[in-house]
């Protein structure tokens, strides 16, 4: 279009600066571990050889809030663990995503009950949801490839 | 403790890892190479029809009351023989399940009398809104058999389509 056509061939390659950020945020985005239930097993196992997210740019999962950019709440919420959950969720740094593993975290699954939060989005905004009891960890890498594509397509303006 | 005690160990330990470098990898490279599921793994569900092209869903609401999660809502409507959709008086006018909410367990499938609803083997269900985790009868249900071009709504003859559900052939089955 414009500065290549100047050039001519020089071997200049020029992008938009969205794209080289959303592509920079996506082969890194650390994610912060929220296990909370049975879905954390199945989390732990899609980090692990067989399935090895360190291929999507999460090489480790941080207990730490202040080091992730994505937050996978993995298990049901109870009432007295949403405060803990929004707190941990305002220590970690912009940009941040959440995925909502499994039914529980998505919508209260079969616990329909007064101790557990009929989804996490009650009290953190959720980008991606995987449905499953628990999903396979098949089915959490599909979700992380789901917000991927959605990361790719964000604009600066999002995060403004 | 001998002198050369912690070094031996350390060998040890490093000839552990040394012998993995020949082994070989085990990692499923996921989204390009899919490791087959399991013979009785419960995935996405499928609404199934007849030969005929019918659904074999009658909206008995069966499949609803056995769900442990409340997520399946069958509204059922009066078949007739001008606009027939399955056999029997009456069909599913409203089939819907909530992704989100359910588990995956299989009651549907066991209490179903007609064998409608299976529980098939997708399990890539990754929403980016709530609302689009309900699935209605239109995504459910499995497309016509080749061959055929028999929509339902069908226009029968009258009283060919009067058992709602099949006659047992084998009552051993």
């Amino acid at each position: 279009m414009g500065v290549e056509q100047k050039l001519g061939n020089m071997g200049v390659v020029t992008a938009k600066l969205e794209d080289m950020v959303n592509w920079a945020r996506t082969r890194a985005m650390w994610p912060m571990l929220f296990g909370l239930a049975c879905c954390a097993i199945e989390m732990m196992s899609a980090q692990a050889a067989h399935y090895d997210m360190s291929r999507f740019g999460m090489e480790l999962m941080r207990p730490s809030p202040r080091q992730s950019d994505l937050m996978i709440v993995a298990g049901r919420v109870s009432r007295k663990m949403a405060p803990v959950l929004r707190r941990l969720y305002d220590q970690m740094p912009e940009p941040k995503w959440v995925i909502s593993m499994g039914d529980c975290a998505s919508c209260g699954g079969v616990f329909n009950n007064y101790a557990i939060v009929q989804g996490v989005d009650e009290v953190v905004p959720v980008d991606v949801y995987v449905a499953g009891c628990p999903p396979r960890p098949e089915a959490l890498i599909h979700g992380i490839v789901t917000l991927y594509e959605k990361v790719q397509s964000e604009t600066m303006k999002d995060h403004a | 403790m001998r002198f050369g005690e912690p070094v031996l160990e350390l060998v040890r330990g490093m000839w552990i890892t040394f012998k993995s470098i020949f082994e070989r990898p085990v990692t499923v490279q996921y989204p390009e190479e899919k490791r087959p599921v399991r013979p009785r793994f419960r995935g996405r569900h499928v609404l199934h029809r007849y030969e005929n092209g019918l659904e074999k869903c009658i909206g008995c609401s069966l499949c609803s009351a056995a769900c442990p999660s409340d997520a399946i809502f069958v509204e059922a409507a009066e078949n007739t023989d001008e606009a027939r959709y399955s056999p029997g008086e009456r069909y599913a006018s409203t089939y819907e399940i909530n992704m989100l909410r359910c588990i995956y367990c299989g009651f549907c499938e066991d209490a179903c009398p007609t064998e409608a609803i299976t529980l098939g083997d997708n399990y890539e269900l990754t929403f980016t809104d709530r609302r689009d985790a309900i699935y209605d009868k239109d995504m459910l249900i499995e497309p016509l058999p080749a061959g055929s071009d028999e929509l339902t709504p069908q226009k029968v003859k009258p009283g060919v389509h009067t058992r709602a559900v099949p006659e047992m052939k084998n009552p051993d089955d």
